[in-house]
């Protein structure tokens, strides 16, 4: 018998088509976030005001995974920006070679923000990197304040938490100052916004942090 | 919920590693899954049975070794196993240590008969 090192990624295939999205996203400037959170924590609701205040001339697409239908892509192609809808048929989670096949047709040099919705789960998402600068995790104030102990994984892998339905707190349960202690026990430091997409508290915030990133990815495209 | 793509992934690098040598037989592949890795191994090991059954690999062993999430500080160099999501540093008490071991998820040897 015979031992033979391996010292390789299991994701192997998916971590080559992510570096190569990377690539092309910082050869182009383009800023690429991916949203994770479970279902019902306000992804859609979220885009919806943020593409709401985008500049009309603004460079921004959206893809927008679900297990079924296309409902997202249509609440969301109301504001004029390219919008496409990924339907996974029953695959939990967005992986990069679905990334890559939606991105066929829209040339990237066209873009500046690309918005990845990923499929409504906390689990499997951390796992499938898709080539983006930042993973972004909701957490809904009509959730556990547990949560990021619960799933530690996509909340330690999330550059930036939003906490959303915060317009909710006076009438839920939830303790918002233990949901922001326990995320930051698993990501000492990590950034977190209060945002509500029905009254757009907060929003401003969640705008600006948007528009750094893009700053630093197009100076980051420029020097490339 | 997605261990059996994962166990696919592991059985198509095993695939891969045999037609490279084509004498030998694998029958045995280690993965190490770290704690902050997001992958559940009993439902791995159980993909992984449901995926080789009936089939030419149906008798290749899944060894998975869990690796624990580790904090190293950067003050005094010591690296902790993190326990119950402290952070701190337990000599110095420093909260903003880094990870340094727990987000494998890597195939790390394939044993052989030649």
């Amino acid at each position: 018998m015979n031992r033979i090192a391996v010292e390789k990624k299991v994701l192997n295939e998916n971590q080559i088509l992510a570096n190569r999205l990377r690539e092309r996203y910082q050869q182009n400037g383009v800023l690429c976030v991916n949203l994770i959170s479970s279902p019902g924590s306000g992804k859609t609701a979220l885009l919806e005001r943020t593409l709401e205040r985008m500049d009309k001339s603004s460079r921004v697409a959206v893809l927008t995974g679900d297990l079924q239908t296309e409902n997202d892509a249509k609440r969301l192609a109301k504001f004029g920006f390219p919008v496409k809808q990924i339907t996974t048929g029953g695959t939990c989670h967005l992986d990069a070679r679905m990334i890559e096949r939606h991105l066929e047709d829209w040339p990237l040099e066209d873009l500046d923000l690309l918005i990845v919705e990923n499929v409504g789960n906390l689990v499997c998402p951390s796992s499938y990197d898709l080539g983006e600068d930042a993973k972004i995790v909701l957490l809904s104030t009509t959730e556990g304040e547990d949560k990021p102990l619960k799933y530690p994984s996509i909340f330690f892998k999330s550059e930036l938490m939003l906490l959303t339905k915060i317009d909710l707190l006076p009438y839920v349960p939830f303790k918002a100052d233990e949901a922001r202690e326990n995320a930051r026990r698993v990501h000492p430091g990590m950034e977190i916004i209060d945002v509500s997409s029905t009254t757009g508290e907060g929003l401003h915030r969640w705008m600006e942090w948007l528009k750094l990133r893009q700053e630093k990815a197009r100076v980051q495209g420029v020097a490339g | 919920m997605h261990e059996l793509g994962i166990a696919a992934s592991i059985l198509e690098s095993v695939q891969k590693e045999a037609e490279r040598h084509p004498n030998a037989r694998i029958t045995k592949v280690g993965v190490k899954i770290g704690e902050l890795a997001g992958v559940d191994r009993d439902a791995l090991q159980f993909g992984f049975e449901v995926l080789v059954k009936d089939t030419h690999w149906e008798t290749l062993v899944l060894d998975l070794e869990y690796i624990p999430r580790t904090q190293r500080c950067p003050k005094c160099a010591y690296d902790f196993r993190m326990t119950d999501f402290d952070p701190r540093c337990p000599l110095c008490g420093e909260l903003a240590t880094e990870c340094i071991r727990g987000e494998e998820l890597d195939i790390a040897y394939m044993e052989v008969d030649e």
